[in-house]
């Protein structure tokens, strides 16, 4: 707590504590749809979150990142339908396994000097791999998808993520407190600093007496084990799996267009990114169905045209804009 | 980070925007008063962009052409129509906010995840939820109660498909030797591979099935995949796939001058897309599909394809009526029990949705009714061949209106 | 059985060109302006409802066709380069990548909005002949496209070897700094280049049309594969980009062969992954300085 409170100023403060009560109080007035929205927007919070922390803090830009969104799925639910075993206790080998995932690229790129775009593309090629393997593998269903039973008796069962709406969205919110937390905490830590450092210059990094190799591999590491439990969420949420909607090319994309519209390595632009585009996507129907030019695409045209004039306009993010502008952070003038 | 300077805010006009949302579907506003309206509210979901967009457009061109041909027998029903986008996400939160707007049963959505997604939802809500598309075994095993489906399963659709290969070749006095299936290795090409390893074996086919072979739907060609089956040379090719795939598939065999006597699909759309008649030309012609096909002779049927040719003038009912015709029923199975009930209550309406038995219907097959799972086990499928680049119903008898052509006429030489 | 192998790698080493030329124009672009398109696969499928278009309406073949949608592709790319994306030169990966990302949404969207989602094919007369060459069969439109593919490669080799413009881009991309001190003006080289690069996608993207139909959706998978050719082969090396298209071309058509045709675009994947991982400047980059 004593982490998050020190990224803003009084002002801030009081904002911050507003925005989470509301949140916390939001379902007693608002209706089912505006809580399927929050629940989804807390979740691209929370993997947007797992996602700065390698990107925006270490610099190591990962494309591939619904890879450990999948495995987390899928092996959670897999163990769920195949053996009973619960997600409460499925979700450490599904954290185990994507972790793996991320040691594996992490090794590869880190030791072998792959940086940059080369790094994305390694990335991409992990995650693509695995989801045209996964489109093979039987015991999971391959493309013709995994399918969790609903089991209506068994709804009160919030250890087995069995529940209602409510359920979901107090779990999606508590994933993203937990996020912002870690994120908030991570960033003042030691490891943050050297993360950092790593990113700004890794040869003065090394310079310093930094282990980059260590820093980085501990943030592919964090930042997979974390995805992995957003899969988990997902995979229970939904309740089916197929390997195109887990791991598409198109999902990486989604999950990290929220963190770098609302502005990298920050603790709160992750949060602004998904509170601003989830509900974007929402606005820009009604919108386009008021105008009468719903005809399909017109929506995702306005979203594409959208992003390109916000990183143009503020290519480092809302966030950094907004709190100087609103004066949430630093010192009062 | 470099200070960013220069900055315009543009917050005004995105507030302008959300204003435009009707506050309705945010906010609890007093619970909307249910008067006992007259006319049900449906909820139409499907994929209208995004990767499954032609076929969310093919269904969508049937569902707006249905609120009028209901009319004329006596349904009142009113359509919001909702294109999730292909997407999970956006079918979840869309059908909430249907329903904040007062839809009082939903009907889609082709696509098996959105389609669970929705059914959550719609069970959480006590909405009826009518699923006119979507083949996944699954959908009515996961203990939904509020789901009905009326479409006939992966395994259904390859039992029909095969049965009708052999009433073909007794149609026909035309014999296979051999053959190959292909099919496209996505959600409803794996589902029907699943049940083609399980059903071949057992259907007692009067040929071996020499090899099963999965693409890409994603490939840009399909040659490799034609040699790999003109090497094995067999004179039957089964096909599972989607519209472009299978305009690749037939391309690369004139191509490679690779003439089996028949292609036939065993319960798989593709083989006659309008865009399938355009790539192929002739070439399209003579294909076989065994599916559910909209009963050319149903009363129902003409009239349902007399409002498509007014309302579509650009396409062709005798195309879309696969998609067409199921989302046509999906509604009026709606607009039935809505009309036996009285009332648009959920749990009410429920019940009349599982006691439905509607004898006058488009598709093929008997009365549409449903099992405690919520299955109609009763839909049949039609043999259809592609003739002058129509779809034409060639069996079984009671319900063709041609008669069938085997072996298909070399590619060469075709006008 | 060897004619049919040897069938199987012609095919493949076909495509491959066509897959090389499309990547030709990112390898252009990413290693002289250092932008990462990620909208080029997006490009090539506005190439080819143009010169479907152009066929469907005006009879031009896409043979020739390529030719006006190359020059418009150029203006549009120097265009591009000048107003938007030049504030965006030098700047970190991830805010092009939201820059062109959203570009290809847009475009994405808006060829289903004026298109629709019907793949549409160009039906050339010449489309389904073949041509038996002892036990071999080859397409036609597959030869005339790799060849027409070869021709433009050469266009372009020929003109970074031997004009001044063409050794002034080169020189921007082995050293910047050196490059403005000689006094290039870098900024107009940024856009020329630019220019040919989409110049490239637009060429490829007509002669796509040949072998593949027009789907709004297509984009994403021809920006993937042009990445993976252009980082097989070798960044900013033009024949790596062919030879990176040729290996893609034939591996998968081999793999599709051998293996299973659904697992066949994991190769390129491992192949991929395999040369970042073993030579990461690409088969034939030129070391890292």
């Amino acid at each position: 707590m004593k982490a998050l409170w020190g990224e803003m100023n009084g002002r801030g403060r009081v904002v911050l504590a507003v925005a989470v009560l509301l949140l916390l109080l939001a379902p007693t007035v608002a209706t089912r749809y505006l809580v399927s929205v929050l629940t989804l927007i807390f979740y691209f919070v929370y993997v947007g979150q797992a996602w700065n922390l390698m990107m925006g803090y270490a610099g190591q830009l990962s494309l591939g990142h619904a890879l450990y969104v999948g495995v987390g799925g899928y092996v959670s639910a897999a163990l769920w339908v195949h053996f009973g075993i619960g997600p409460w206790l499925g979700v450490f080998p599904a954290v185990l396994l994507a972790a793996s995932f991320g040691a594996a690229i992490g090794w590869l790129g880190f030791r072998f000097g792959i940086e940059g775009v080369y790094f994305a593309l390694l990335t991409i090629a992990f995650a693509e791999f695995t989801r045209i393997g996964f489109d093979h593998i039987d015991v999971v269903g391959g493309a013709g998808g995994l399918f969790i039973p609903y089991e209506e008796a068994r709804l009160g069962e919030w250890w087995n993520l069995r529940g209602g709406q409510l359920f979901f969205y107090y779990l999606a919110f508590g994933l993203a407190a937990i996020a912002v937390l870690v994120t908030a905490l991570l960033a003042r830590s030691r490891l943050g600093y050297q993360w950092r450092a790593v990113r700004e210059d890794e040869a003065a990094a090394r310079a310093l007496g930094i282990d980059a190799f260590r820093a980085k591999m501990k943030a592919i590491l964090i930042s997979s084990a974390m995805t992995a439990v957003g899969g988990v969420f997902y995979a229970f949420y939904y309740n089916s799996l197929f390997p195109a909607q887990m791991f598409e090319m198109s999902r990486s994309i989604e999950l990290i267009l929220g963190p770098i519209v609302g502005g990298l390595g920050t603790v709160f632009g992750p949060v602004i990114g998904a509170f601003l585009l989830t509900p974007l996507g929402e606005i820009l129907i009604g919108v386009t169905e008021a105008l009468g030019i719903n005809a399909p695409g017109a929506k995702a045209v306005f979203f594409g045209l959208t992003l390109m004039v916000i990183i143009y306009l503020v290519p480092t993010g809302v966030w950094p804009w907004l709190s100087k502008t609103l004066g949430l952070t630093g010192r009062r003038s | 980070m470099a200070s960013n300077t220069g900055f315009r805010p543009s917050r005004r006009d995105l507030l302008g925007a959300a204003a435009a949302v009707s506050a309705t579907a945010l906010i609890g506003a007093p619970a909307i008063v249910r008067a006992e309206a007259k006319t049900l509210k449906i909820a139409k979901l499907l994929p209208r962009s995004g990767l499954f967009a032609a076929a969310g457009q093919s269904c969508h061109r049937g569902a707006v052409v249905t609120p009028k041909v209901l009319a004329d027998y006596g349904y009142a029903v009113e359509l919001m129509h909702i294109d999730f986008e292909s997407n999970v996400d956006v079918a979840r939160t869309q059908t909430e906010r249907a329903i904040a707007e007062g839809a009082q049963c939903v009907t889609g959505a082709f696509e098996s995840g959105a389609t669970l997604a929705i059914a959550q939802v719609c069970e959480q809500r006590q909405i009826p939820f009518v699923i006119d598309i979507g083949s996944a075994p699954q959908l009515t095993e996961q203990g939904y109660k509020y789901l009905v489906r009326n479409f006939q399963t992966n395994p259904m659709l390859v039992e029909n498909g095969l049965r009708q290969i052999k009433d073909l070749m007794a149609a026909t006095k035309v014999s296979f030797e051999s053959a190959v299936y292909v099919h496209a290795n996505d959600t409803f090409g794996t589902l029907s591979r699943k049940a083609m390893d399980e059903l071949f074996p057992k259907a007692g086919m009067p040929f071996p099935l020499k090899d099963s072979i999965a693409y890409d739907p994603k490939a840009q060609d399909l040659a490799v995949e034609v040699t790999k089956i003109r090497a094995i040379d067999p004179d039957l090719v089964m096909v599972t796939s989607r519209s472009s795939d299978a305009i690749k598939l037939v391309r690369d065999m004139v191509r490679q001058r690779f003439e089996p006597k028949a292609i036939v699909s065993p319960g798989s759309p593709g083989l006659y897309d309008e865009e399938f008649y355009q790539a192929l030309g002739p070439l399209a012609d003579f294909h076989l599909y065994n599916l559910p096909w909209a009963n050319p002779k149903s009363e129902m049927t003409q009239a349902l394809a007399a409002a498509f040719k007014q309302a579509h003038p650009k396409n062709r009912f005798e195309v879309d009526c696969f998609n067409a015709g199921f989302t046509f029923e999906g509604i009026l199975i709606a607009a039935d029990a809505f009309k036996r009930a009285g009332t648009a209550d959920g749990p009410t309406l429920m019940e009349a949705v599982k006691a439905t038995n509607i004898e006058r219907h488009v598709m093929t097959g008997g009365p549409i009714r449903f099992d405690e799972k919520g299955q109609n086990n009763d839909i049949t499928s039609a043999v259809v061949q592609s003739r002058h680049r129509t779809p034409t119903v060639v069996l079984p008898a009671d319900v063709a209106v041609m008669v069938p052509v085997l072996p298909m006429p070399a590619w060469q030489g075709r006008s | 059985m060897l004619a049919i192998y040897l069938n199987v790698v012609v095919q493949g080493v076909l495509t491959g060109l066509l897959y090389g030329l499309m990547a030709l124009g990112l390898s252009a672009i990413f290693g002289v302006v250092r932008v990462v398109n990620f909208a080029h696969g997006e490009f090539a499928v506005v190439a080819m409802y143009a010169a479907f278009v152009l066929f469907r309406v005006y009879g031009i073949d896409p043979m020739w066709a390529m030719l006006p949608i190359a020059v418009a592709f150029f203006v549009i790319g120097y265009a591009l380069q000048h107003t938007v994306i030049d504030a965006f030169v030098g700047r970190p990966d991830h805010e092009q990548f939201i820059l062109l990302v959203g570009l290809a949404i847009v475009i994405t969207n808006g060829l289903l909005l004026v298109f629709g989602p019907d793949a549409q094919p160009a039906n050339l007369p010449y489309a389904f002949d073949s041509v038996m060459v002892g036990p071999l069969i080859i397409d036609e439109v597959r030869v005339y496209a790799a060849v027409a593919a070869l021709a433009v490669c050469a266009a372009l080799f020929a003109f970074f070897r031997f004009t001044r413009t063409g050794t002034a881009i080169r020189a921007c991309a082995d050293n910047l700094v050196g490059a403005a001190v000689v006094g290039l003006n870098v900024r107009r080289l940024y856009a020329l280049t630019f220019g040919l690069g989409l110049a490239c996608v637009g060429a490829a993207g007509a002669l796509m049309i040949t072998i593949a139909d027009a789907v709004p959706s297509l984009g994403p998978a021809y920006t993937l594969l042009a990445f993976t050719i252009v980082i097989v082969g070798g960044l900013g090396s033009m024949t790596g980009a062919l030879v990176g298209g040729l290996l893609i071309g034939v591996s998968e058509a081999l793999a599709g062969f051998l293996v299973a045709p659904s697992m066949k675009s994991m190769f390129s994947f491992a192949l991929l992954i395999a040369v970042l991982v073993l030579r990461p400047q690409g088969l034939l980059g030129k070391k890292p300085a």
